[in-house]
């Protein structure tokens, strides 16, 4: 099935936050002590588990190993994997 | 301030077979000059900074630079 | 442990069947300084360094993986469909001989990827300098390969991935400043 323009662009949120967290991480390693940086971090971290579960709900688990939660049936091995999409 | 690209005059000979290139190019990014990131700096907004590649316009190069042989 | 993530870093596109462009991003995938060469790098030489900069060699050793997954995915959606006759004309009939579309770890030459490309010395200075000297070079391939596309939207990932060797080798080079403290002194930042 082919991803619905929907799909993509809930995708596209949490790639937006993700990245923002990923930059925050490598920018932390060495900043440590950058109070305002972990504040803006966890604040990220909410947010990015709140589109997370949003978007799993309509598209499917984007973690395995009980990283997500599965519907019936199991329905991670269910395409389009990300470089399908 | 830094310019992200520098150029230098190779040397041609009248030996040379191909038509000889007048000006090379080679790009000197932020990351030679910043130091250790300062705190506080300003970001890019959360829905720019992916499709820039990082949070901080500071070390934000885009390429191809558009500098790039405006001067010779 | 690691977790796979149902997603790509980036919202990678390209905008044609070009198995050429293919045949040259291939070096990011499996050559000396791709991605899968920074990956490994960087999660082997964390066993063996101060304490105050596993975290970052763990974190950038892990996003290397999105990298070479955002490789993957340009390099099937650029030979996709195309037929052994393009391929060919490509320059990736030897491929084709050996792989079909398999994707393989070996560069734009067709080198197979050999663990001699990473270096793990034991000394901190001279692997976070291995480090540094990485990304600028991967940083080059991009230019590189940037340099001989057309395809714009392939450029719009490929300037992406630009730009993390550089946030990378900022964060190496302050990994540096951190391990050159004198250790009585107290840290500003």
């Amino acid at each position: 099935m082919k991803p619905s323009q929907e799909q993509i662009n809930q995708m596209e949120q949490i790639q937006q936050v993700d990245f923002a967290l990923v930059e925050l991480t490598l920018y932390l390693d060495t900043h440590p002590q950058d109070y305002n940086a972990i504040q803006q971090f966890n604040q990220l971290a909410v947010q990015s588990k709140q589109l997370k579960g949003q978007y799993e709900q309509q598209f499917g688990p984007l973690k395995q190993f009980g990283g997500s939660f599965s519907s019936y049936p199991w329905n991670w091995i269910d395409s389009p994997w990300p470089w399908q999409m | 301030m830094y310019t992200p690209i520098k150029w230098y005059h190779p040397y041609a000979s009248t030996a040379d077979p191909c038509p000889p290139i007048e000006w090379k190019y080679y790009q000197t990014p932020p990351n030679l000059y910043l130091g250790f990131q300062p705190t506080g700096l300003p970001q890019f907004p959360l829905k720019e900074a992916l499709y820039k590649g990082t949070l901080w316009p500071v070390l934000f190069d885009p390429y191809p630079s558009h500098v790039r042989g405006e001067d010779h | 442990m690691w977790y796979y993530e149902k997603k790509l870093q980036y919202p990678v596109k390209v905008s044609e069947c070009n198995p050429r462009l293919a045949k040259f991003l291939i070096e990011q995938y499996g050559g000396a300084d791709g991605e899968l060469s920074a990956a490994l790098r960087y999660l082997n030489q964390r066993y063996s360094i101060p304490d105050k900069v596993i975290g970052l060699l763990t974190d950038i050793g892990t996003e290397e993986f999105a990298h070479l997954e955002m490789i993957a995915a340009m390099v099937y959606k650029l030979t996709k469909d195309a037929t052994p006759e393009q391929m060919k004309e490509a320059g990736l009939g030897a491929h084709y001989a050996n792989h079909d579309h398999a994707l393989f770890y070996h560069d734009a030459a067709g080198n197979p990827w050999t663990a001699t490309y990473i270096q793990a010395k034991g000394d901190p200075i001279a692997d976070l300098y291995e480090d540094i000297a990485a990304e600028e070079k991967a940083r080059a391939t991009y230019q590189w390969i940037i340099n001989m596309s057309d395809d714009p939207c392939l450029n719009d990932s490929l300037k992406f991935l630009r730009e993390r060797e550089i946030v990378h080798s900022q964060r190496f080079r302050e990994a540096v400043e951190i391990l050159k403290q004198e250790q009585d002194k107290k840290k500003f930042y």
